[in-house]
């Protein structure tokens, strides 16, 4: 029977994963994410997980040594932010491109330079195009349950691609919520043992990571790509499961007082909540805000967007992520190459808050939606806040 | 398992680029590299193996009477068989 | 003659087991050592290995999709990480094991990779999965540079060799430094089977190689694959180049067990010149006779320190009370 617990989400983040009974876990320490390595660590020690827990000596051998544990068919698991995610930056690609199941926690936080500890987007932005499934959790609960469903959605046969699940650093790593917490019992029944397609092992051998040459490399490249369109049918799958064994819901866009609104916000994470909390302001005031929490980032829900913002007049993309050089922030873009060829378009702005950890409140929301409300844009996007 | 035609389709090649058939290298006959092959003088020859133990291709094979020749469609005319035969039972002819 | 027989059990090979693990098809060069290094490791390890391997030669002429020389299960993922790979494969096969989902069978996990991928940019990894205490052996196939990418300068390239990043010239003797000394490394890492070998003693390395597969927990070799693309040398002379290594006393031949020191082979009672082994291979062609004197002093070195431990070394079973 589930039951309702008081922990640090990193904490359950690790719980959750014990739940799913992971054969290896690899992980290198980075604040912020470190308390999830750590308290699998703990619980492994203490008997309640079966599993080889590998304390390796970097990130890059962590990933490594989770890609081939997951060849040989183990179910695999670790947790990085940051510099730890570019330090095993070379690895990220070749695991969807294997079609090996990785699941990773990501606790974001900003990439350096200059060194910063602290929240925001700039690392799972760095990685977003290489393959793997991208999930964002807004709270305690949600990191939970994408936990367990990322195992689900990784392995699955018609998926077979590694899962990020992202909680913003400090914001949700290191704050204690009220959740619940499934029990073993739900979750082996949600979740069997994985059955992987191929397994390192001498009585069917095999070869993985083989050399692509030219005239192969194009196919290898558009059946990965095909696999993560196609892993969106799945996904939705997983969630209806989980809706219906746990009657939590889970969408790639989920709507706050959406429907009716004139200006309509779109965050990812758990930044998104303070923004509910400016909507519940501003509709006080009369003014008719909106709220889109965007839950799935890869694939990309394009349908679900395009539904999403249809009718409304004024649509605020919000970022935490710089793309230097580039015309908007990441997730922006993303959307406008997504609305360029409907034959309505909201106006859209692009705010990048919160970098490096800077505190974003309801006021600056709030603000936010009335500067949208004025009008276009004097730019294409705006780093909100900075002094100067 | 069917047969699948090269160049392979994006929905027909293996996840991930696995290769199942272990050893289907053989499939690439080697054996258009070379410029020289080796001749084996059964007269001389001890049928001691080191020819078959020190060729990198795997090529040399032992015949029923315990003789050695090297399978000429692998064969990359290294003549690493020849520099070791001890007794000089190698000889490297133009190919 | 004489050099050719020595140190050689002439009908034993007819006791090497049959199968061939690496199948011929491969696209390695004419002559290449560490092909045939690799095809003797398999002889030796038998089909209950997972092999990780590390990006390089024979990783790149072994398996071009969707063709495979590999008959034995085998991953590779990047350059530096064949020891990390190796770790998790070999954490998996004992969890997996332990929970009943694969065989109850002791299947062992042979990690090898490059000198590059070894020494240089994969030492981490090594380091890493040796200290942590993983049962497995990592193999590294030494041909003295980056020989894939085109002959490049690793820190395993000998004093004067001229490589394409540290080539020889008017102001350049070449590559400057001697051999790091893996092994010592390895040693220091206290595993608890460290060995040194070479494809032209293909006994002494197979024995090795199931010393190393006895061993419950890490183990290491480092084999010396003599590359006649990369040393500029004729590709029938690759077991000769080894064999001249060995004598010269360049690479001695020795395993160190249990932190014990013993040399494998019988080393002639006088070390063959530099000389015999530096003139045949193009890449030392440019070599003057002083500096032939600084690489015969710096070889001499690192053999007279060997010399040493295996004179005085204790075992750590003993030191340990």
């Amino acid at each position: 029977m589930s039951k309702r617990i008081g922990m640090e989400i990193a904490m359950a983040a690790a719980e959750a994963v014990a739940l799913c009974r992971p054969d290896v876990i690899a992980a290198y320490p980075i604040t912020p994410n470190t308390h999830i390595p750590e308290h699998l660590s703990e619980i492994v020690a203490e008997g309640r997980l079966d599993c080889e827990y590998l304390p390796v000596e970097s990130e890059h051998s962590a990933l490594s040594a989770c890609t081939g544990a997951s060849g040989a068919g183990a179910r695999v698991f670790t947790a990085t932010s940051s510099q730890g995610l570019l330090y095993m930056g070379e690895i990220v690609p070749i695991v969807p491109s294997m079609r090996l199941p990785v699941i990773m926690c990501l606790g974001n936080r900003a990439i350096s330079g200059p060194i910063n500890i602290w929240n925001d987007h700039s690392d799972v932005m760095a990685v977003r195009d290489m393959g793997w499934i991208s999930m964002f959790a807004s709270n305690g609960q949600e990191t939970i349950d994408m936990v367990i469903q990322a195992f689900k959605i990784g392995e699955h046969a018609d998926v077979m691609l590694p899962v990020f699940v992202n909680l913003d650093g400090f914001q949700l790593t290191h704050v204690v919520e009220a959740m619940i917490m499934p029990d073993q019992e739900e979750v082996d029944k949600f979740l069997p043992p994985r059955k992987p397609f191929a397994a390192l092992h001498p009585d069917n051998v095999v070869s993985m990571g083989t050399l692509g040459l030219p005239d192969i490399y194009n196919e290898a490249k558009k059946a990965v790509d095909e696999a993560m369109i196609n892993s969106k049918k799945v996904i939705l799958e997983v969630w209806k499961e989980w809706e219906k064994m746990f009657g939590r819901k889970y969408e790639p866009i989920m709507g706050y007082k959406a429907k009716d609104a004139d200006v309509l916000m779109m965050t990812m994470g758990s930044i998104g909540e303070t923004a509910q909390a400016a909507v519940d302001e501003l509709r006080k005031e009369g003014f008719k805000a909106g709220l889109l929490d965007l839950k799935l980032f890869r694939p990309f829900p394009v349908d679900d967007l395009k539904k999403a913002v249809k009718g409304v007049k004024s649509f605020i993309v919000i970022d935490r992520a710089v793309m230097h050089g580039g015309p908007v922030a990441p997730v922006c873009a993303e959307v406008k190459s997504i609305l360029y060829d409907e034959p309505v378009r909201p106006v859209i702005s692009n705010e990048i808050i919160g970098l490096g950890g800077r505190d974003v409140r309801v006021e600056d929301f709030m603000n936010m939606f009335k500067k949208a409300a004025k009008g276009k844009p004097e730019r294409a996007y705006e780093i909100y806040g900075v002094r100067g | 398992m069917t047969e699948k035609k090269w160049p392979e389709t994006w929905q027909n090649v293996n996840p991930g680029l696995m290769i199942f058939k272990a050893g289907s290298s053989r499939s690439y006959l080697t054996g258009g590299w070379r410029a020289q092959k080796p001749i084996w003088d059964n007269t001389k020859c001890i049928k001691c193996g080191v020819c078959y133990l020190f060729c990198p291709e795997a090529c040399i094979t032992e015949d029923a009477e315990g003789y050695f020749t090297a399978d000429l469609n692998y064969c990359k005319g290294c003549g690493i068989c020849y520099h070791e035969c001890w007794p000089r039972a190698i000889k490297m002819v133009e190919d | 003659m004489k050099g050719i027989i020595e140190n050689f059990d002439l009908f034993a090979p007819k006791l090497v087991d049959k199968e061939e693990y690496y199948a011929s098809g491969h696209r390695a060069c004419q002559g290449c050592g560490e092909a045939l290094a690799i095809r003797l490791m398999c002889k030796a390890l038998g089909k209950d290995t997972v092999v990780t391997n590390a990006t390089g030669c024979m990783e790149v002429t072994a398996t071009p999709y969707p063709t495979t020389a590999w008959k034995l299960p085998w991953i590779h993922v990047a350059f530096p990480n064949s020891a990390a790979v190796g770790s998790g494969v070999e954490s998996a096969l004992k969890v997996l094991r332990r929970k009943g989902r694969i065989a109850d069978r002791d299947i062992k996990v042979v990690s090898i990779g490059g000198d590059g991928a070894s020494f240089d940019i994969g030492i981490q990894a090594i380091s890493g999965a040796m200290e942590r205490g993983h049962n497995m052996i990592y193999i590294v196939y030494d041909n003295e540079a980056y020989m894939n990418t085109g002959i490049q300068r690793s820190s395993a390239t000998p004093f004067g060799a001229s490589t394409t990043t540290q080539p020889a010239g008017k102001e350049s003797v070449g590559n400057k430094t001697w051999k790091k000394n893996m092994a010592e490394i390895m040693v220091a890492h206290r595993v608890p089977y460290v060995a040194t070998a070479c494809h032209s003693y293909p006994f002494d390395f197979m024995n090795k190689v199931k010393k190393a597969r006895k061993v419950n927990g890490p183990a290491f070799i480092h084999c010396l694959a003599v590359c006649p693309t990369g040393w500029r040398c004729p590709s029938d002379a690759c077991i000769k180049m080894g064999r001249l290594a060995v004598e010269t006393g360049i690479f001695p031949l020795y395993e160190v067990e249990d932190g014990k020191y013993k040399m494998t082979i019988e080393m002639p009672k006088k070390l063959r010149p530099m000389e015999d082994y530096l003139k045949p291979q193009g890449r030392f062609r440019h070599l003057k006779p002083d500096e032939i004197e600084i690489f015969r002093g710096m070889a001499m070195l690192e053999y007279n320190k060997v010399l040493e431990r295996i004179k005085h070394s204790k075992s750590w079973s003993e030191m340990k009370s």
